[in-house]
């Protein structure tokens, strides 16, 4: 198995006639990803190399039976895309979108978790890759090949440096999760264990935190109580001053919290192997799977 | 962004939070004449985003107008924390029974507004939450449902506020919830918030975080930014689209992604060297990015070598050889380059390096050994 997204995806991109919308939807489909709509509100009724388009996320789920979303449109009309995504019906809505203003995230989250019927992963993240099966999102599939190393991210990049490195040690990934770097993510940390430790495919879960927030500190507690599965963690921003935003909109360390010490120490309390560098993750990783 | 105590509290007053009289002046001569209008006795406080002003000499008490010239001239100018005071704040001077503290954090953790108010005002409250954190009430705000007048009680019963202005304080939160919500801010703090012997309540201070990411639904609060009060590189970089912090080390840093470029940063610290910039030349960058990037890096004239560190995804590693052959055609740096191109098209663009032959330019297969050799280098100059 692996999770999130897999055969059964049937992906619609809103935004799908937009330059990256187009792009990244054509690749996921390249790759293999059942893509069975895109959704532009006045471009109903064209398509976009033979993928339908249509006004609404309703019609997309109605016509085309599409179960997953990928939002692609700019941030000021996202909150509204997702929202519209979840109203259809849709399960799993992958954010791609950076730059969401903080309270239309705040409002989203409350609404989708008061309603329960639909996940929503990001925003500002790079999607989810399950090796052979589905890509969702903008993660450069080719480096990537199934196997049992289960990858949960904030970050799009980093996760590629410590795949491309566990690649050369020849392991392969269940699934890859980019979870996103703002402050207020559909999916946190701990969902994402949860499904590892469910999915019979992941057999080492290696998560890769950065500075901001609590979720490092929380996922440790999690990792302590319910993950039976190893785990290797790695968080960047170490050097990272106080009161700078470094890069995604939830890396900050304000005041004396959200430091990576601090997250890297709760984790390592908690019996979390964190390495210091992501060559160090990979290579932790590789030992541990004995290779 | 941070907005100056004035603007916050030009905010404030917007959403009906009472606030003292005041004027903004720049002059002395301005501040003389604001405080004329404002009358005596008045506070002149530089406006500075930093804490611990008054303590520094920042904020002055003026009785007449030749004290409000003696002060005026005092803290113009004058050098706070490494902040230039360019800005006063004229306001009317208050007589103060009881000083509170008010604030509204967007709580990431809780995925809700923490509203916080406490009767420990007017000192530092991260001390008063560590030292006695039952002195501080807490309460967070189902974001869907929004502040209600139960709230400003419970908040203001909890924290012990005195009986007669438990209906003002519980009014005053909802006004300073309105301002969190409708101006789209992730701080708004009160410390101290004053009770008058009077029995007003009244914010003496404003700290006011606004999300970036909102201001384009309020062009009003964009205008507010102030580019004078950034890092000239900052500013540099910010105008060219890119992101990019300073940091105090010698060693340019340009990666792409902002868990890369900050891991990147983490590397080359744990090889013993000193970053001197965070720089995320973002997912797909193109050569023109690249080339803009390397100039707002060597625009800090403490940088002795660069690393670039790229793992392309998105971002193709031929567009930033490409880049940074340009960089080098225009530019000319006189500092050594360490180069590590991997993932999407990593050979094209290491091989379009290898023929442009640049001076003092030097590829590196991994990550670990770029971040070793760039430190190398910043030590021996290349």
């Amino acid at each position: 198995m692996s999770i999130l997204v897999d055969e059964r995806t049937r992906l619609c991109t809103s935004g799908i006639t937009g330059r990256e919308g187009t792009f990244h939807t054509l690749r996921n489909r390249d790759y293999g990803t059942n893509v069975v709509a895109g959704v532009t509100p006045g471009k109903g009724g064209q398509d976009v190399d033979g993928i339908p388009v249509f006004d609404t996320f309703s019609q997309a789920v109605r016509e085309r039976g599409a179960n997953t979303a990928m939002i692609f449109v700019p941030p000021r009309f996202a909150a509204d895309s997702i929202l519209e995504a979840e109203d259809a019906g849709i399960e799993l809505i992958v954010c791609i979108t950076e730059g969401i203003p903080a309270h239309d995230e705040l409002r989203v989250y409350n609404i989708l978790r008061k309603n329960g019927r639909s996940r929503l992963v990001g925003p500002n993240c790079p999607g989810i890759l399950s090796p052979g099966k589905a890509n969702v999102g903008i993660i450069p599939a080719s480096f990537f090949s199934a196997g049992n190393v289960g990858v949960v991210s904030r970050s799009g990049t980093l996760t590629y440096q410590i795949g491309s490195v566990l690649a050369q040690r020849g392991f392969g990934n269940s699934s890859i999760v980019g979870i996103g770097g703002d402050p207020v993510p559909g999916t946190d940390f701990i969902d994402v264990l949860d499904m590892f430790e469910a999915d019979d495919q992941t057999e080492l879960i290696v998560l890769c935190g950065e500075i901001g927030g609590d979720a490092e500190e929380r996922a440790a507690d999690h990792i302590a109580q319910r993950i039976s599965k190893p785990v290797i963690a790695y968080i960047a921003g170490f050097t990272a001053p106080p009161g700078k935003t470094m890069g995604h909109a939830g890396a900050i360390v304000s005041g004396s919290h959200g430091t990576a010490a601090a997250k890297a120490q709760a984790l390592e309390q908690r019996g979390v192997r964190v390495g210091r560098t992501p060559t160090q993750v990979a290579e932790e990783a590789a030992r541990l799977l004995g290779g | 962004m941070d907005l100056l105590e004035y603007q916050g509290k030009q905010l404030f007053a917007r959403h009906g939070v009472p606030v003292p009289a005041g004027r903004r002046a720049t002059t002395v001569q301005q501040a003389v004449d604001a405080a004329g209008e404002v009358g005596f006795p008045c506070a002149v406080k530089a406006q500075v985003q930093i804490g611990g002003r008054g303590k520094l000499g920042g904020i002055r008490i003026a009785h007449d107008a030749a004290q409000a010239r003696e002060h005026a001239q005092a803290i113009l100018g004058m050098d706070i924390r490494g902040l230039t005071v360019r800005e006063l704040w004229i306001e009317a001077a208050s007589q103060i029974a009881a000083e509170y503290y008010a604030s509204i954090v967007f709580d990431r953790s809780a995925k809700a507004p923490l509203v916080m108010l406490s009767t420990r005002g007017g000192v530092d409250i991260e001390q008063v939450a560590e030292e006695d954190p039952g002195a501080i009430a807490r309460l967070h705000v189902d974001p869907l449902l929004g502040f209600q007048a139960f709230h400003g009680r419970r908040l203001a019963f909890e924290a012990g506020v005195e009986a007669d202005v438990v209906r003002p304080v519980g009014e005053l939160l909802a006004r300073l919830y309105e301002v969190f919500c409708s101006e789209e801010a992730t701080l708004v703090e009160v410390n101290p918030l004053i009770v008058t012997p009077e029995r007003e309540v009244r914010a003496l201070d404003a700290k006011v975080t606004l999300d970036g990411n909102s201001l384009f639904r309020h062009p009003d609060n964009a205008a507010l930014r102030d580019p004078s009060a950034e890092d000239p590189q900052e500013r540099m970089a910010a105008e060219r689209g890119l992101t990019y912090v300073k940091l105090d080390g010698d060693i340019g840093v340009l990666a792409n992604g902002a868990g890369l470029s900050m891991s990147t940063l983490d590397v080359v610290a744990e090889a013993g060297g000193r970053p001197a910039n965070f720089l995320d030349a973002g997912g797909g960058s193109r050569a023109e990015a690249i080339t803009s990037a390397v100039e707002v890096i060597l625009s800090d004239p403490r940088v002795r070598a660069v690393l670039f560190n790229i793992f392309g995804g998105i971002t193709r590693c031929d567009e930033v050889a490409r880049g940074l052959i340009e960089a080098f055609a225009q530019i000319d740096p006189s500092v050594p380059f360490v180069v590590r191109l991997d993932g999407t098209n990593g050979e094209q663009g290491r091989e379009l390096l290898r023929q442009a032959r640049l001076p003092n330019v030097t590829i590196e297969a991994t990550m670990d050994g770029a971040a070793a050799r760039v430190v190398e280098l910043a030590r021996t100059g290349g």
